[in-house]
């Protein structure tokens, strides 16, 4: 069975249908792209799948039961994680804390025993920090640690966006365009980051732009345009459809 | 050596408040100590709420009017033990918080600063219109505070209860911030959608620091009525919010020494000021006024970043 199951997925805005009719599966460990032009629905796909907004029609299912409509914080229970087009890094916090944040679920929440900082609370946490910093070196913010995130630079935010993820240790991942705003050398390292998070059993899902790095790192692709699925496939298969080439380049084209 | 560090800033505060009474020279200044410390406890609860979660409330005087009348009627009117009303007051308060959070936390900026403001003042009109309990606009006396046949009178007795609970209200605040409750909190103020994705209930993680805020608020009140020994409507009043709400702003949001020290400067100035006889009021508005102006994220904040650009301060 796969891992994420989307059957028949519409989302209407008033009258525009920004999403319709959408259907597609991904297995387990793959790197799974969503492209298309702009405005073809990828994020709003997104926002969907990850409970962000709720579906018009359809069924989302993640591990065989229904998510559709679930609340983003009790998607995050089932192994949903994310990071976002427009960063949503917690600026008011260091870089760590922000990554400490992902971890959430796995914690002692309670208020009391958090005023009074019960020892067993106390050790979870400095447990944590060590992972946290694991973590941020894994994606190459070894330095960082101790930074305030409004002081860091914009890549270093976009990575920092994918630990924070990876701290849920979900079994999905969704990245909404990882190297948006980035350029080619730091593009080619979050295409290497991708390959090794999805080489430590996270399924990646992908929405992206920089077609060298979908055509690079996606196991398999979906096409989108008008919110409509186009065609999904390999790299391969994708770049030689005609239909796809027609809604990038124009149909006279 | 990890304790000692985490604790330096306990046990300074600790030592400070140890020594004090060796230069206050006379009541008057032991009674401004005191209601520094009843400001700064009070003051450390809202910034939980609106320096930390980023939420805001022009309403807290109410929920200290509720624990301040809680343990003038009570003990007057039914016979109650101080220490049950102060409990029954805080009881009060935190239901009322509780019920009306979930409503007024759906709100957002200006109109959430507004629900808030309604509550107070409702709160307030209630206390000012009840005359028949509450004494109305005159208010009323406040038994003293006994405990198993100790009773707590004169100010150097209250300095110590209130450098007591002073040391645990900062000791408990810089624990919940440094916790997975505490960052779930600033989580949701630096980015609400993130810290959703990350599994955080943000409606219920606002609703719990509003209760746990006037929590506190309606103990202190409380404290305050059994301390001056009598309650006046004004406790509960708007200035009273908006003076609090300005001590968490001028001492700097999101900063627990900030919260001490926007308690400590606010209650001082205007002793400071009563030199400038007539003008004190227009005094106290122009230092804040530059203080906004120059240092617009508080003192204690603007100070770190001065100092240490690229740090927080710890919490």
């Amino acid at each position: 069975m796969a891992l994420l199951e989307v059957d028949n997925l519409s989302k209407a805005f008033g009258g525009v249908t920004a999403v319709q009719n959408v259907s597609f599966a991904v297995d387990r460990g793959l790197v799974y792209s969503v492209i298309g032009p702009n405005g073809a629905g990828k994020t709003t796909l997104f926002n969907l799948i990850t409970g962000v907004y709720t579906p018009t029609e359809g069924d989302i299912r993640l591990d065989g039961r229904s998510i559709a409509g679930v609340a983003p914080h009790q998607l995050a229970s089932q192994g949903m994680a994310r990071t976002f087009q427009n960063l949503q890094i917690c600026m008011n916090m260091t870089a760590l804390e922000n990554v400490m944040v992902g971890a959430h679920l796995q914690l002692d929440r309670n208020l009391v025993k958090a005023m009074l900082r019960f020892p067993g609370l106390a050790r979870r946490d400095r447990e944590l920090k060590d992972r946290a910093r694991e973590l941020m070196g894994f994606v190459g913010l070894g330095g960082y640690w101790n930074r305030a995130a409004n002081s860091m630079p914009y890549g270093a935010l976009k990575r920092l966006e994918i630990a924070r993820a990876l701290a849920a240790k979900p079994q999905i991942l969704f990245l909404d365009e990882p190297a948006a705003g980035l350029n080619s050398k730091d593009t080619a390292e979050i295409d290497e980051l991708v390959r090794k998070v999805a080489d430590n059993d996270v399924t990646v899902v992908l929405v992206e732009h920089d077609m060298k790095m979908v055509m690079n790192i996606s196991d398999r692709i979906l096409v989108l345009d008008y919110g409509k699925k186009l065609t999904e496939g390999t790299a391969r298969e994708v770049r030689e459809n005609p239909d796809v080439i027609a809604a990038y380049l124009g149909s006279n084209a | 050596m990890r304790v000692l560090r985490r604790h330096s800033a306990l046990l300074f505060l600790a030592g400070l408040l140890l020594l004090l009474p060796l230069v206050l020279p006379n009541n008057f200044y032991y009674d401004i100590v005191i209601r520094m410390a009843i400001n700064a406890i009070i003051v450390l609860g809202l910034n939980l709420l609106i320096g930390f979660a980023g939420q805001i409330s022009l309403g807290h005087a109410g929920f200290i009017g509720i624990g301040a009348y809680a343990s003038a009627i009570f003990p007057t009117h039914f016979g109650w033990h101080p220490l049950v009303a102060m409990a029954a007051g805080a009881a009060i308060a935190s239901a009322i918080a509780a019920i009306l959070a979930r409503p007024i936390f759906r709100l957002k900026g200006h109109y959430l600063a507004m629900a808030t403001l309604g509550l107070g003042i409702i709160i307030a009109i209630v206390i000012k219109n009840e005359a028949a309990y509450t004494g109305g606009p005159d208010g009323m006396p406040v038994a003293a505070l006994g405990l198993m046949g100790f009773e707590i009178s004169g100010e150097k007795q209250w300095y110590w209860v209130l450098a007591a609970l002073l040391l645990f209200s900062f000791w408990a605040a810089r624990n919940l911030i440094d916790s997975p409750f505490g960052r779930a909190l600033r989580a949701l103020h630096g980015s609400e959608v993130a810290s959703q994705v990350m599994g955080v209930d943000v409606v219920r993680y606002k609703v719990a620091i509003f209760v746990l805020s006037a929590f506190f608020a309606s103990l202190m009140g409380s404290v305050t009525a059994h301390y001056i020994g009598f309650v006046t409507p004004n406790i509960a009043d708007f200035f009273h919010s908006i003076e609090l709400v300005t001590m968490v702003v001028i001492g700097g949001m999101a900063s627990i020494y900030g919260s001490l020290i926007g308690a400590i400067l606010l209650t001082a100035l205007p002793q400071a000021l009563s030199t400038f006889e007539g003008w004190e009021t227009v005094a106290f508005g122009s230092i804040l006024m530059l203080c906004m102006i120059f240092m617009p994220r508080g003192l204690v904040p603007t100070l770190t970043a001065r100092f240490r650009p690229n740090e927080r301060e710890d919490p």
